[in-house]
Formats: structure tokens, sequence, C-alpha cells
């Protein structure tokens, strides 16, 4: 009965894994100044442009508009990841570009550029650059008188440029569009327009692009706007909402004007932006990026932020399979499908939990209805678990078209849901009831459940959180206790429930 | 909630989940030798080669085609089970106690068509029973005549014994009794009786339904502390004998009692439940730890029984 022999091997695994894990910990902590807590203060922005293009065996020169001391916020730190490519950033007085260049490339290309940024409220106002000289509007035939018509009326209800450019926002704007503003915009976008009107007022503006900085965003366009100058300085103004001034968290890309991407030697160019907020100081995020020593090598930050927004919830499973594994072994949890509960907690953390733990409950409870008539129909198990699925992926659809009708979680991310996974529940649910009745359904239904709140709770803590993106090491120390839970002999907590009828026989 | 300290069922020898896992199944029971018992086809075919008796077994349908012209076949014999070689859990077993009027005739009285036994020979083959649902095959055996001694003891169903044998050496026993909870099935967590069986004698011990005591079986209301299984030695060198056969350290055998032909092997269990202790009010790790220290000596089968007896039979008499 006794299997000792390997044990002390695996005691020496055991240690080895902790000792690594926790000596590359305080390694990393000591000679990076990584710190152990999450910092409490500083946001920090990692907005990230990925360039697209195709190149066709000819010398490349991609040359792309970067920000120049946008208002609201500080740059601490940029970089570019474009492996063959030589880099550089030419500034000039009006605009800042990165350069990319190579003697010869072909095939898709992809190329990065990555800024951290803070915000800082003392950086409020946009230099006051002076505007270059106004070129005259040429306006064709139709569009000419429509322009004036549009230009006389605002004028005369406006006394400065900034009520003038409110005056022009409003008419171009209106609800029920005036028969010269509908002529105009069916040419021209509200933002063009907007700056071709005001300089034929005498008033220079310009067509400016940003973006808004909102959390886990991927696959983000530039929104134009426009900067209208007053005589002292730029205005910025919403083109459809006519918001003077520069919205919080926006992020002024690209002043300079002419064109965000400029590419040679490469054809249908495409800039798309991905962010993530970090809540980790500036300061040490500044040396963790400047850093060449040895243990940066385990920095997730080298990694483009799509990819870093992926390992911070993967790098959350280990915990997530610890606490499943604690249930299961120590607690004797019965659940459906092993690690099912994990990737619920997960899904959780990406919907919130309230609203998560609602669809999840209306998704199981109507698939298993479903899955319930399913089995009158004597299907083979594979074309069964398929049908499931489709049932899944209906119900998901249709949650989120119903959530959207009444109005509310417009942005809950129900495809969070692992649909495999939850077909798989269901099948096994169902089959469960029909085998062993509805108290074993609700027995493991409610013990999966309590293990993925367990799950999530632990993988939601700031502090988890951080240590396991910014220690990827610790998964060591985790394996190491899961190896040691894999050789617990003892009893079960809810044997001592299970065996309790055994108290009254005598010993 | 009732609890008991884990020190407490430390010193009463309770198996638990855990200690079964690790030391027992993962300890003795090698993988590869699990389609042995995992499969009820090839568990057959061994025990016919070690001598051991099994329900006898008319035919197999192994392919879709052949259960067109299945009827001829079944028209021969009078009452017939059929199983699926990989079933788990007594799904997809359908017994037909007999063929009347161009029917067959349920143990609980329904009637069936020949395409509903059609269907389900199609069902059990495409692996609708089956761990996984890998394909499977269809067995079909002669019904078991249930030994008299049975006869109010169970509903709509067949009473097994289980006997956990460890190292080829029995150590505990119980009576599985179907009610009408479990649906005429044996099994434990579907809501059979399971009444505790004295490895010496094979008296009736305590019974337990849903892990609660009981003292009458639920559907018929026969008190169930008169039971006493006969030729119980017999039975249990059948179920030592599986140790041979199947090369595993820690089985669960099911034995039933057949009213002709005697004890029969039923099926295997490469990984036997723990409720079988509270049915007996004993704890296997002690009665385990024992076998283990006399262990390791080569005996027969029968020679294995009588030392197991005799261990067991002075531990009786010196509480």
């Amino acid at each position: 009965m006794q299997t000792d022999i390997p044990r002390v091997k695996l005691y020496w695994i055991v240690l080895i894994l902790i000792l690594s894990g926790l000596s590359l910990t305080w390694l990393r902590h000591t000679h990076m100044q990584i710190p152990l807590k999450p910092g409490k203060d500083t946001i920090v922005w990692l907005v990230e442009a990925r360039v697209d293009f195709t190149a066709y065996q000819r010398p490349v020169l991609a040359s792309l508009s970067i920000p120049n001391n946008p208002p609201g916020f500080k740059i601490f730190n940029e970089q570019a990841a474009s492996p063959g490519y030589g880099f550089s950033i030419v500034e000039n007085k009006e605009s800042r570009r990165a350069e990319w260049s190579r003697r010869t490339a072909a095939g898709p290309q992809t190329l990065y550029y990555k800024i951290q940024i803070t915000p800082q409220a003392e950086n409020k106002a946009p230099p006051a650059d002076p505007p270059s000289p106004l070129a005259p509007v040429y306006w064709e035939a139709p569009e000419a008188i429509a322009a004036r018509t549009i230009l006389d009326a605002a004028i005369s209800t406006s006394s400065t440029p900034e009520s003038l450019s409110r005056e022009l926002i409003k008419a171009l704007n209106a609800e029920q569009k005036e028969q010269n503003a509908a002529l105009l915009l069916a040419r021209r976008s509200p933002e063009d327009l907007l700056t071709r009107l005001l300089a034929q007022a005498g008033i220079p503006a310009r067509t400016v692009q940003g973006l808004f900085l909102e959390a886990k965003r991927r696959n983000q366009n530039l929104i134009p706007m426009v900067e209208v100058f007053n005589g002292k300085e730029w205005v910025l103004f919403h083109p459809e909402t006519g918001v003077q001034g520069v919205p919080e968290n926006f992020l002024l890309w690209d002043r300079s004007g002419p064109s965000l991407l400029d590419l040679v030697g490469g054809s249908a160019g495409r800039v798309s932006f991905s962010m993530l907020s970090q809540r980790i100081p500036a300061l040490e995020m500044a040396r963790i990026q400047s850093s060449n020593k040895a243990f940066s090598f385990l920095s997730m930050y080298h990694l483009p932020i799509e990819q870093q927004g992926v390992f911070r919830l993967i790098l959350l499973i280990p915990i997530g399979v610890l606490v499943v594994a604690f249930m299961r072994i120590i607690i004797g949890v019965r659940t459906s499908g092993t690690f099912m509960p994990v990737l619920i907690g997960m899904a959780f953390l990406q919907t919130s939990l309230a609203p998560g733990l609602f669809y999840f409950i209306i998704i199981v409870a109507a698939g298993l209805l479903l899955r319930g008539y399913l089995s009158h129909l004597n299907l083979l198990l594979v074309a069964r678990i398929s049908t499931i699925i489709i049932i899944v992926i209906s119900l998901i659809t249709l949650s989120s078209l119903t959530a959207i009708r009444l109005g509310f979680h417009t942005g809950i991310p129900v495809t969070a849901f692992p649909i495999i996974i939850i077909a798989w529940t269901i099948e096994r649910m169902s089959i469960l009831w029909e085998e062993d009745g509805m108290r074993e359904v609700m027995i493991q239904g409610t013990g999966s459940l309590a293990a993925a709140l367990l799950a999530y709770f632990f993988m939601g803590r700031p502090l988890i959180a951080h240590l396991s993106f910014n220690f990827p090491e610790l998964n060591l120390v985790i394996a190491a206790v899961i190896l040691l839970i894999g050789q617990y002999t003892g009893y079960r907590l809810f044997e001592l429930h299970r065996f309790a009828a055994m108290k009254d026989t005598n010993v | 909630m009732n609890w008991v300290s884990p020190a407490r069922l430390n010193a009463m020898g309770i198996l638990g989940m855990n200690r079964r896992n690790i030391q027992l199944i993962a300890g003795h029971n090698p993988r590869r030798l699990y389609p042995l018992v995992d499969n009820k086809l090839k568990t057959k075919q061994l025990a016919a080669a070690f001598g051991i008796p099994t329900p006898t077994l008319r035919f197999v349908v192994t392919a879709q085609h052949e259960i067109r012209e299945i009827r001829k076949k079944f028209e021969k014999i009078e009452g017939f089970a059929i199983k699926p070689a990989k079933g788990f859990g007594g799904k997809g077993i359908l017994v037909i106690s007999s063929f009347r009027e161009n029917a067959f005739i349920k143990t609980s009285g329904v009637k069936l068509g020949e395409k509903d036994i059609q269907r389900h020979l199609s069902n059990i083959i495409a692996g609708l029973y089956s761990l996984a649902g890998t394909p499977d095959v269809a067995l079909v055996e002669d019904i078991i005549q249930m030994d008299p001694l049975f006869n109010g003891y169970s509903y709509q169903g067949i009473p097994d014994i289980r006997v956990i044998v460890f190292k080829g050496y029995p150590v505990m026993a119980m009576l599985r009794l179907t009610t009408k909870a479990s649906d005429g099935k044996a099994n434990l967590h579907q809501g059979a009786v399971g009444l505790g069986l004295d490895i010496v004698t094979g008296k009736g011990l305590r019974a337990l339904q849903f892990g609660r005591p009981v003292l009458v079986h639920p559907d018929t209301r026969n008190p169930l502390d008169g039971v006493n299984i006969p030729d119980w030695e017999n039975i249990l060198n059948l179920a030592a004998g599986c140790h041979e056969m199947t090369g595993l350290g820690y089985i669960g055998a099911d034995i039933v009692l057949d009213k002709d032909r005697g004890p029969l092997l039923l099926e295997l269990n490469a990984r036997p439940g723990l409720a079988i202790q509270m049915t007996n009010g004993e704890g296997l790790l002690i009665r385990l730890r024992k076998i283990e220290a006399i262990a390791g000596k080569m005996r027969s089968t029968r020679e294995r029984v009588a030392c197991a007896l005799d261990l067991f039979r002075r531990d009786q008499k010196s509480s």
C-alpha cells in the first residue's frame, strides 16, 4: 500500500521548483526594482500603433506621424519593435514622425510603435505654434453658394473664432439639416468641411486626429477633430458635438496635417491602435523598460501590447488551477468538468461578476432544457455535442442582442464565455440528470459554481494579478504546491461529513 | 450537519478517496490492465479461460447490418439481457424475461416490439452508452434466474454481492439490493440498498440507502437483518480468483447468485467505491494493512481465502 520510494524524488523536485521560483523573483525584485506590490497611484497608458502593409521587393520607407507633446499627457517612454528595419524619429517644427527603413522587403509587413504615457493635468494647452498662412479656398460651383450661405448665417450670430466654430458645428449637425448643409456634407466629411468654412472666414483651422483611451481596446482607429486658432492658441473642437477643449482621456496623436502614414515601396498600408492601462508606478515602469540586465528576459513588457493583454489572463490560469486542485482534493467538492470552473472564473473576470453570473446561469439553464429535448432524438454523441455548441452560440448571440435592446450592459463581452466548454458542461449535466437524477446535478452544479467563484475571487485580487504578470517565474512555486497537493492522502473535508454515520459504530 | 474528526476517522481506519486513488488504485492497478475490466466482453473471455463462471453468452452483435436479421436469433432463447460491452453504471442494459405474441416483455412488464429491440442494439453499437462515446458491441446473455433466497429483498432487479479483493485476498463484502429508487439497478449512488456482509460468515450486518441506515427494504418492507448468504466460502473463492485473472491488485468483484448455476461473476471494477465501509461499520484500512502484512507468499486462491478468513475470524474473537 505504501508507495514511498518515488516520494523522496518528488520532494526534491518540489524543493527545487520552490527555490528557483522564489530566488528568481527575489533577484528580479532587487536588481530591477520591480515592486512586489501593485502600485496604487499612477495610471500608465500603453498605446501601440501597428502598421501593416505589403512590401514588394523594393527599398521600403514607412513614415508614421506620432504624438508631439500631446496635451494632458506626458510621454516617458517610446519604442519601436520591427525586426529587420532601421528606425529613427524625425522631428521638425510642426511634426514628429517615426521612420522605418529597409533595403528590401517582400510580403506582408508589420511594424510596431509603442509609447507609454501618463496623464498630466498641467500640460493642458496645446502649444501655440503659429499657423501657416491661409491658402485660398476653392469650392465647386454649387458648393460655393451653399458654403457662403451657411457661413453668413453663422457669422451673423457669432463674435469670436470660437463662437463661430460652435455655430458652424451646430448648423452642420442640426437634426433637421438645412438644405445647404446637407449638400456640402454629401461630398465632404464634417471635419474637412469645417476647416474649409473657417478658412474661408479667415480663421486658421486644421484637422487633427486622436484616440479615446479606454482600457483593453484593440484595433482602434484615430478619431478626427478640428483645431481652431483663435489668435493666441489652438482650441480643439469635436466636429460633431461641438464640445470645446481636449476631452478627458483623449490623446492627440497627429496634429501635423498631411497624412498619418507615408509609405514608399509598399502598398495597402493600414494603421491600427491598441491600448492598455496599467497601475504600475511610472518610475518603475521606465526602469523595467530601459534595463537590459540579464533578468529582464522574463519581463512580459517586451511583448506587443495585444499579447500582453492576453498573457495577463493566461498567467492567471495557474492560480485558478491551484484553486480547483485544492477544492477537489482537499475540500472534496465535485465539479462537472475538471477545469471548467477556471475558465468560467476567467470569463467572470472579463464580464464582471453579477452580469457574468446572470448570463452563465441563463445560458446553462436554457441549454439544459433544449438538450433534454435532444435526447429524444437519439443522436450520436458527436452530432449531439455539435448541436449543443450551436445552441450555446445562438443563446449567447440572442442574450447579447436582448441586452442591447433592453438598453443595459452594452459593453459586456459575452464572447468571453468558453463556448465549447459550456457545451460540454451542458452535455455532462444532462447525462448526469438522466442517470443520477436532479440531486446530483445540483450538487455538481453548485460545486462548479463555488469553485468558479473562488477562482474568480483569487484571480481578481490586484496583488495576485500584479505578481502573476510581473513575476511569471512564480508559476514554478504554484506547480510545486500542486505537486504537493497531488500527494495528499488524507481525508477530504466533505468526507468528514460523509463518514459521520460511522461514529455510532463502536471501534 | 453531522461531522466527524479526521483523527477519529483515522483511528477507525476509514479509507478516503485520496488515499484510495494514490495508494490503492495508482499503486496496485496498472492502467494497461484497465481494458480487461472496462470491457465486459474481454472480462468474460478471460473468465472462461480461468474457469470462472459468468452468465452464459449467447451471441455478440458487432455490426449494424446484423441487426436486421436479429429476430431469428432471439426466438430461440426464452429470456435474455442485452448489455453494452463498454457500458458503465448499469446504463444501456435491457432485460427481457419472455417473448409472447410477437412482443418482448421486460421484467417490469412493459412490452417492446421488434423495432424497439433493434433500435436499442443500434444505439449500443453506435456508442451511446460507452465511455466517451466510442463504438461498442452488444452482448446478449442468458437471463439470470434469481436465487429464491432473495425473494422479497429486491425490486425489479437482481441483487449482487460486491467483494473487495486486495492482492488476491477478500477483504470486505456487501450485498446490493435493487430498489424502486434505483430503477432496478444495483448501484448505491442511484438509490440501491447496501447491506454489509460479515466477511467471515456472509451474514448481514447493517443496511444503508443514500448513506442513511435502513432496517427494512424500502419497497417490499422486508426486514433486512435476517440475510445470510449460503455457500459463502465458494463466493469468496470466486472473487479472489479474479486477482490471478486480471493481475489487478485492488478490485471490486460483482457476483450474482443464479438459482441453477450458483455464483456467477457479473463484472469487475478497478475503482470500487468507499460506501462499503459504512455498510460494514468498519474501515477498510485496518484490514488492508493486515492483509499487506501476510501477503507476499505465493498462495493458491483457496489458500488465500482460507488465510484471510482465519485472520479475520481471530480478529472478531479478540474484539
